[in-house]
């Protein structure tokens, strides 16, 4: 439980490379992920936007890039669907806001394992670099798309790319999967031992839960995806047959016997399901950290909200087969795992209402992170309630592998967890860099972002009920899908101009970082541990005492108290005296 | 800023169910006989979603509008941490919900893939391999001959492409074609197969989609009920020309199929 004696495990480091390179102190290692993941982004999106262009414009040669070939498609595809998932997604809030702030919400001088943290940077940074290579080895990055589905990612003549570029892409993700290991039993361990006194876990705020349930998850989910990324090297180079049975690619019989390429994707679905709870997840934490705030009221429904996020990741493991209606699977098991499915979605209503309870009846404020919590929500409704659609069989008929589940992961994985990174940027940057960001651009780039976001992903849902496959580089060969030009045209453009607006908020983090109005120690008037320590926070977070805490995490507008919160170690509620 | 957050939370809920229900975009008219019932169930989870979409997105437009900080003019801020009996309710409104319409598409799933196709039904067999369909008949004496992985020779097209033996007598009279004939109102009994990497194959018309995967043999059925001529896609991602993998559907009368494919067993000969 909760300790007091708890000794600062290192003394604060001096010169430039212990500092900022290979610093032990979380917060400096969780600017590092935030950076990593910022840098992730941006070339991710780079690849959709020549995704794009070339769905439209097939034979167009571009300045720079030169002319997209149908493969090069498919290598943008794989590359923009594994960086995205993987370093932006599952490292800038897991590895960034979490490794930053989830000590100091719970009253620890550092993580548990100082480290094992650093270790678990860097070793995502070489994972990042291993994987960037791919594009520049000969045959280029892999055309398998980001789920790697055997035979097609397991034998080396099955397409361009296949060769070296899909070893390191499986090399990557391995030492993807190492990291996120490391990092998850640090998030655990330092949960479970580094609070403070007073901290129950019932006094914990909902980012904590968020974080903490997720590397649970992480803990689970990543040592599967190793192990079959294991099994998948060994196909590829020394001639076993996990996934690959006796096939013929292009009249060549290959030395493979037996294996089963189901087998692949019962693996990579046992991680990739809750992988996506891992992504979203900690947005889950940050809005409704934020919509209490902002909206000046206890969150609504607290422990409905602990359960519903236990029972949102219980649950996430027993419904990877959703993924695999149309796989051969055996159609009973199907069954099974759609009604798990279907159960999945009663806690995310739980969560949906209780949101919307929060800030009924509340003050709304509405400072940029509140815009981007708020968006949040609605991204999430939007793209929830696609997956009642997706998770019944006989409506995966026509859907699965169209553009309507493109339309779906993006709004609710993709999107909204961006909205999430975005609210907790524009909410935590204050406290990192101990400068406000600019109000007005901040604004500017939410709308932007919310409607241009909309514009993109809404009209896929068409695409996908008029059975546009996913996948396709191009749409010139089948005549049933010429009259969807106009819409795929209009996505296009939407796509340019949303991510033309992402540089807005490029140019509002540096300079606000470097020039922004000063901020104060608690510029939100929110009541977390973070905001009683100094901006930014000491090397021990907390300048050599430990914080006491005596009240739950979201006391606003507490009736008889003298300010509209109050923080978790002000004197306790029942003893208010002030 | 909470009137605009409103509009524009509204006006995205209202284009976009406006186009969903105008049906500008919508599926391929359905063509087989378990598509009525395959639209019938994608109606109500429509209508049902649709519903839920448009109150929860007005509903949040709504309350960041109305309890705006007003400053000195703002309500009383409500000091609640929850209600459970409202909180109970909700749960089990969504749990009936989503259970309720997983139950009723479960019973179109089973009578869709529970049972195997009937007797009678019109033996065919699909192949995939890059980036082409086969479709394969058995012939009069209603047996599909042996192939061999060693004979596949993709170039030669057709017979070549998925390796038949020559040699078994059973693979004589077989009839190899990159364009699939079948007769209407009569159900196909199908055989999957794919020889390199995974395919699916995808009849958006038919509300037909399988993936054909190496290694196995998928069989499947379905009921084509309108004369016409019908796109095959492949939906599982397989290589390069992954978008180029198409073949077409032509279905025609009981007389017309029985013509045609006696004209291609007289080629054979
Ligand atoms: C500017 C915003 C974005 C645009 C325009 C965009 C566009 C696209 C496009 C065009 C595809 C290919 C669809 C297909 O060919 O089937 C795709 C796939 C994908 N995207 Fe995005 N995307 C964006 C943001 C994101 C984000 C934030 C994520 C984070 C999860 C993400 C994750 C993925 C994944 C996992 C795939 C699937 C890759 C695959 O099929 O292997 N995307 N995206
Ligand atoms: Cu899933
Ligand atoms: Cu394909």
């Amino acid at each position: 439980m909760a300790t007091t004696s708890h000794v600062h495990a290192h003394a604060a480091p001096q010169g430039f490379i212990r500092k900022y390179i290979f610093s032990l102190d979380h917060k400096v290692i969780g600017i590092q992920y935030f950076f990593l993941a910022l840098t992730a982004v941006f070339v991710g999106m780079f690849l959709s936007l020549l995704m794009r262009v070339h769905m439209i414009w097939p034979t167009a040669v571009l300045p720079l890039v030169g002319e997209i070939k149908p493969e090069t498609y498919l290598s943008l595809l794989t590359m923009h669907g594994t960086i995205m998932v993987f370093f932006v997604l599952t490292t800038a809030p897991q590895g960034g806001f979490g490794n930053y702030f989830l000590p100091i919400q719970i009253g620890a001088p550092d993580m548990a394992f100082p480290v094992l943290n650093m270790l678990s940077f860097w070793t995502t940074f070489v994972g990042f670099v291993v994987i960037i290579a791919a594009f520049f080895v000969t045959g280029g990055a892999p055309l398998h798309g980001w789920t790697g589905y055997a035979p097609l990612s397991a034998l080396t003549n099955s397409g361009p790319g296949e060769q070296l570029g899909a070893d390191l892409w499986i090399t990557s993700i391995a030492i993807f999967c190492l990291a996120s290991l490391m990092g998850a039993l640090n998030f655990i361990t330092t949960t479970l031992d580094l609070r403070a006194k007073g901290m129950t876990l019932m006094r914990m705020p909902l980012t904590v839960w968020s974080w903490f349930i997720t590397a649970i998850l992480g803990l689970l989910a990543f040592g599967v995806l190793l192990s079959a990324g294991i099994l998948l090297l060994l196909d590829r180079n020394l001639g076993t047959s996990f996934y690959v049975p006796l096939v013929v690619v292009n009249g060549q019989v290959m030395g493979h016997k037996g294996g089963s390429p189901l087998l692949w994707q019962h693996l990579f679905w046992f991680f990739g399901h809750p992988e996506v709870y891992i992504a979203i997840l900690p947005g889950m934490g940050v809005a409704s950290q934020l919509l209490s705030t902002f909206s000046r009221k206890p969150i609504f429904g607290y422990k409905a909200m602990v359960y519903a996020m236990m029972s949102i990741g219980f649950l996430g493991f027993m419904v990877w087969g959703h993924h695999m209606f149309m796989s051969g699977m055996s159609p009973y098991s199907a069954f099974a795992f759609s009604l798990m499915t279907m159960c999945i979605g009663v806690p995310s209503a739980i969560k949906t209402f209780n949101w919307l309870g929060t800030i009924y009846k509340g003050r709304v404020r509405f400072h940029t992170p509140m815009l981007f919590a708020i968006g949040f929500v609605s991204l999430f409704v939007s793209g929830g309630l696609s997956g009642p659609f997706l998770a019944q069989p006989v409506l995966d008929i026509p859907l699965h592998d169209t553009a309507f589940v493109v339309a779906h992961f993006h709004l609710i994985m993709g999107v909204a967890a961006i909205f999430g990174i975005f609210a907790a940027t524009y909410y935590w940057v204050p406290k990192m860099f101990g400068r406000m960001m600019n109000e007005t651009w901040g604004k500017v780039h939410f709308f932007i972002t919310l409607i241009g976001t909309y514009c993109i992903f809404m009209p896929m849902h068409y695409l996908g009920l008029a059975a546009q496959p996913r996948r396709y580089s191009q749409f010139t060969e089948l005549a049933y899908l010429q009259h969807l030009l106009p819409l795929n045209r209009f996505i296009t453009y939407m796509a340019m101009v949303t991510i033309a607006g992402q540089f807005i908020f490029l140019v509002n983090l540096f300079w606000s970082i470097f020039r922004g109005p000063k901020a104060s120690d608690n510029p939100w008037e929110a009541t977390t541990l973070e905001w009683t320590t100094a901006t930014p926070p000491p090397h021990d977070n907390f300048g050599g005492h430990t914080p006491v805490v005596n009240n739950g995490p979201y006391e606003y507008s507490v009736p008889g108290a003298p300010r509209d919160y109050i923080m978790q170690n002000d004197p306790g509620m029942g003893t208010a005296a002030h | 800023m909470g009137l605009a957050l409103l509009a524009i939370i509204w006006l995205i809920t209202f284009v976009s169910t406006y186009f969903f229900i105008a049906q500008t975009w919508w599926l391929p008219a359905g063509m087989s006989a378990a598509a009525p019932a395959i639209d019938r169930q994608f109606t109500n989870t429509f209508v049902s979603m649709g519903i839920v979409f448009v109150l929860a997105q007005c509903a949040l437009g709504y309350v960041v509008w109305k309890y705006r900080d007003r400053g000195q003019a703002s309500e009383k801020v409500d000091y609640s941490h929850g209600n459970l009996k409202l909180e109970l309710v909700w749960t089990t409104l969504t749990a009936v919900l989503f259970i309720g319409l997983n139950l009723m598409g479960s019973t179109i799933w089973a009578a869709e893939r529970f049972a195997p196709a009937e007797s009678g039904a019109v033996p065919v067999e699909v192949t995939g391999m890059q980036f082409a369909w086969y479709f394969r008949y058995p012939g009069l004496d209603g047996k599909f001959g042996a192939t061999n992985p060693k004979l596949i020779d993709p170039s030669s097209g057709n017979e070549a492409a998925i390796g038949l033996d020559t040699n078994d007598p059973a693979s004589k009279d077989d009839v190899v074609t990159g364009t699939m004939y079948l007769p209407v109102n009569r159900q196909v009994d199908l055989t999957l197969r794919a020889i390199d990497v995974i395919h699916s194959f995808f009849v958006p018309s038919m509300r037909f989609k399988q993936d054909a995967v190496p290694g196995l043999a998928i069989h499947m059925h379905f009921t084509p009920t309108q004369v016409g001529d019908y796109e095959i896609a492949c939906a599982e991602l397989c290589g390069l020309g992954h978008y180029k993998m198409h073949g077409m559907l032509k279905v025609v009368s009981q007389e017309d199929f029985d013509k045609w494919l006696a004209t291609r067993e007289a080629e054979k000969q």
